[in-house]
């Protein structure tokens, strides 16, 4: 191990550590702009120059590697001129915008202009300019100021694995652009708005709303996939202007999904705002208390076996537990949380989660995805096994459909009979799961929404129990793509025949009136048979056939728990207040408690908090990965000789949020083609008040 | 691209030299054959290439369009517009401009009728100033096509565009006769006639 000395402190380093890192481990900040821990290193901004003894002229040393007996300087007079001088020159042809710039405030530019350049310019010739370049709905371009990191390249070949990016051209000549101009082909591009160090790539939306020093900051949790990416919501007054990410290792690294970052406009569009009653067929608004005076009347003479409830794919549990304590004062037991019929069995939570976590996934050598499509269902997971198949030459097998995950996979085509062939060992998969070091199964939601979720589960289990199981590795994992799901498994809210059963009884008219907390990615037309009460943000599926709407928080409005598909329980923070007479979800079900039913027996989010610990003691420890106890799960019996039909074929439009983003259907007709968002929705918008 | 063009396609002979070009890099890393490729294609396609053969090459070499795109327009030697058949590169680089390049450009202008980077409207020349040949004992120097003519100047200049003109066969190398690129009037060294000589 190399051992240096860095501005007289002597450090010893892992072979492959660079200058750079190492100057960062005794505390030296070194100035960059090409350099990024995440990405490959290029050397071609030369800002990182330290010096060396012994070298004849300064080193860049974010590409230098650590070597034994290295003397590094980083204070002394000729770094300071080679950084003044490498800032000169990066300044020649950037443009002093910086006031009308979005990245004013925010720019790694400015920043390190104060800190290490020179007060004066010297130049006056003329300014280079760039064409600006077309790169898609969410990218905004302003190339003039591009200093040629190549960040964004980098990250578009080597983390989202769509090379659409490139710089044409040279030296002075030299632009970057996605090819043709097309538009970034990636449900990760947004990251790019963050890696770019100046103001040539910012995001197209926020352009010109905001300045970054007049938002407060909140940080949060993404709720638009299980995956429960740290973001920081930046808010104006009772606006959200953009969501970031924020850093965190075991789960999205630096990196969130553009459906995370770019849904923030469907925050404030077709939000419910007010309580509305059906009278007649028209819904009218409604005060509180007329609404909760047509529920009383709506529920009047139903019994309590004869409702049922609904939870969503976006609530957090506190709602949920309220929500089922609500029903449950009513005499109703009937609460089913997975609104997409997919088969799991709550009682195991093994069966449940993703064992180990993300962070310890990365081990594994091999990954076998059982009608699952990451890419889809949970971006950031799919980034993360794609940098395992660059990296560490992860192999990855794909039963289901054959998808570009942008890495290669191995096709087993999608028959999931294919899983009885391997876990009686006919199949030669069999044998490669035995061999491997650290095998791992995920299984998706498409697989189990097919009416045999329990035999693919019990066939899973036998696999992932016979060959995957190594000392203190689980190879198991599920893939989730709702953020809901795992709390409300963990609140035990799963009916027998789920959902469809629910609808099939509304039908028959064993059910008459159905609770539903933000379920809409089901077909609700059977609802209209039934007194709905609809709980949730957006005018979206749900209030279609509802006779009460209770308008309620949505993510950013409310601070409430979520537990990601690894079992990692992480809160949202409010940012903004709910629009309008929206309330707190739990806070809508304690004061309908105590018009209908029995009163909940909290009044404060800790007392609520405090239950929820008895109900699910998980809940009582943040942001770690539980261990489960790995046990039997799943029922043996027939897999269906077909197909995993695709769980989510429009991976922007999974939930009422997105659904209302203007952003997110401008990206969907970008990058898929069809009609236009804006023209599609502005008819739509009647209820925002 | 109108959709009256062919498709480009490599020919027999461009197809077996593509195949030997990338036989050259071990299996896996045929990427490293697009610069010969490239050159292969531009030379089948007339002197350029366009935004189609790019992408026949990137699909030929299982390589991502973008970086074949980085390729062709870093260097100078692929063209992205249509040339014409001699393509006139004249460079005037300081060791050639003080020999008198600016005589060798103003020639070609004059004879052509075109300024620099235009093509004849007979589409047989191409102008264009290049910077340093690299053959500056020889200086001025035009490169046509892949040959170098070297001692030009206006006169010279002008007839060989005369003669290609006309379709005639010109010779490579010093316009004015000397050997390679030995002392003006032939070898002096070691003929003991200049005092210093050994």
């Amino acid at each position: 191990m190399p051992t240096l000395t860095i501005d007289g402190q002597e450090i010893t380093v892992e072979p492959g550590t660079t200058v750079l890192q190492a100057c960062e481990d005794v505390g030296v900040e070194i100035p960059r702009f090409c350099y990024h821990e995440r990405l490959s290193i290029a050397g071609n901004c030369r800002m990182c120059l330290v010096e060396m003894e012994r070298a004849p002229k300064p080193i860049a040393s974010c590409a230098m590697p650590a070597g034994d007996g290295m003397v590094i300087h980083t204070n002394t007079e000729s770094v300071k001129k080679a950084r003044e001088g490498v800032m000169e020159f990066l300044l020649i042809n950037h443009p002093l915008d910086c006031p009308i710039c979005d990245q004013g405030g925010e720019c790694d530019l400015q920043d390190q202009s104060m800190a290490f350049g020179r007060d004066v310019s010297r130049y006056d010739e003329n300014k280079r300019a760039v064409a600006d370049k077309d790169m898609g709905p969410l990218i905004g371009t302003i190339m003039t100021r591009c200093i040629h990191c190549t960040r964004c390249i980098r990250f578009t070949e080597e983390v989202a694995g769509v090379p659409d990016m490139g710089a044409l051209y040279r030296g002075e000549n030299m632009q970057i652009t996605s090819y043709l101009e097309k538009v970034v082909d990636s449900e990760v591009s947004g990251n790019v708005i963050d890696l770019c160090p100046v103001g040539a790539l910012t995001s197209k939306p926020y352009a010109f709303t905001a300045r970054s020093w007049e938002l407060s900051k909140t940080e949060s949790i993404d709720v638009m996939d299980a995956v429960g990416s740290n973001i920081r919501v930046d808010a104006r007054g009772n606006a959200v202007m953009r969501i970031l990410p924020r850093l965190h290792d075991g789960v999205n690294e630096e990196w969130i999904s553009d459906k995370t970052r770019f849904c923030y406009d469907g925050l404030k569009k077709r939000r419910l705002d007010r309580p509305y009653v059906r009278k007649g067929k028209k819904l009218v608004a409604a005060s509180w208390n007329e609404a909760f005076t047509a529920i009383q009347k709506g529920l009047k003479g139903i019994d309590g076996k004869a409702i049922a409830g609904i939870a969503g794919d976006l609530a957090d549990m506190e709602s949920m537990y309220a929500f089922k304590d609500l029903l449950a004062g009513l005499g109703a037991s009937r609460v089913e949380c997975r609104a997409d019929g997919a088969d799991i069995d709550p009682s195991n939570r093994a069966a449940y989660l993703l064992n180990g976590g993300f962070e310890a996934l990365e081990d594994a050598d091999l990954v076998v995805l059982v009608g699952c499509n990451p890419r889809n269902e949970a971006t950031l997971l799919n980034v993360r096994l794609r940098k395992m198949v660059r990296h560490q030459g992860t192999r990855v097998v794909n039963i289901g459909n054959a998808v570009d995950l942008t890495y290669k996979t191995d096709e087993l085509g999608d028959n999931l009979r294919l899983l009885g062939d391997i876990a009686d060992g006919t199949h030669p998969l069999a044998a490669e799961l035995r061999a491997a070091k650290k095998p791992v199964l995920l299984v998706g939601q498409g697989a189990l929404t097919r009416g045999d979720g329990a035999a693919v589960l019990a066939a899973v289990y036998a696999i992932a129990d016979g060959y995957c199981q190594r000392d203190g590795w689980v190879g198991y994992g599920m893939v989730h793509a709702a953020a809901a799901r795992v709390g409300g498994l963990d609140l035990g809210l799963t009916t027998k025949g789920g959902i469809d059963a629910i609808l099939d009884d509304v039908e028959a008219g064993k059910v008459s009136a159905v609770f539903n907390l933000g379920a809409d990615e089901f077909d609700s037309s059977a609802l209209a048979n039934a007194f709905t009460v609809y709980i949730g943000t957006h005018g979206d599926e749900g209030v279609r056939n509802a006779d009460v709407i209770l308008p309620a928080a949505a993510y950013s409005e409310k601070s409430g728990t979520y537990i990601n598909m690894e079992g990692r329980v992480q809160r949202t923070a409010r940012a903004v207040f709910p629009p309008g007479d929206a309330r707190e979800d739990w806070k809508i079900f304690r004061a309908l408690s105590e018009v209908i039913g029995t009163r909940l027996p909290y009044d404060t989010l800790e007392a609520l908090r405090a239950a929820l610990v008895k109900a699910v003691p998980a809940t009582q420890t943040l942001d770690a990965v539980p261990s489960a106890d790995w046990k039997p799960f799943g029922k043996l019996g027939a897999i269906k000789e077909a197909g995993v039909a695709p769980y989510c074929d429009n991976l922007y439009m999974t939930n009422p949020i997105t659904r209302a983003s203007d952003i997110l259907a401008d990206v969907v007709a970008a990058r898929f083609g069809g009609a236009d968002g804006d023209a599609e929705q502005s008819g739509e918008t009647g209820t925002n008040g | 691209m109108d959709g009256n063009t062919p498709a480009f396609v490599w020919t027999a002979e461009n197809e077996a030299a593509a195949e030997k070009h990338i036989a050259k890099y071990p299996d896996g890393r045929q990427q490293s054959a697009v610069m010969p490729l490239l050159d292969l294609a531009q030379r089948q396609n007339g002197g350029h290439v366009t935004q189609e053969i790019i992408e026949y090459i990137a699909d030929y070499l299982q390589m991502p369009p973008i970086r074949v795109q980085e390729v062709a327009t870093f260097y100078t030697m692929y063209n992205h517009k249509p040339m014409g058949r001699h393509h006139v590169q004249v460079c005037t680089t300081t060791p050639c401009w003080l020999r008198g390049s600016d005589d060798v450009v103003a020639a070609c202008k004059k004879r052509l009728g075109i300024g620099i980077g235009e093509t004849t409207e007979d589409g047989l020349f191409t102008l264009s100033e290049v910077e340093c040949a690299g053959a500056c004992v020889n200086a001025p120097v035009v490169a046509i096509g892949d040959d170098y003519y070297e001692d030009i100047d206006g006169d010279s200049m002008t007839r060989l565009l005369d003669a290609l003109a006309k379709g005639d066969a010109i010779t490579p190398g010093s316009q004015t006769g000397r050997q390679t690129s030995a002392p003006d009037g032939g070898p002096k060294t070691l003929k003991g006639e200049e005092a210093g000589d050994a």
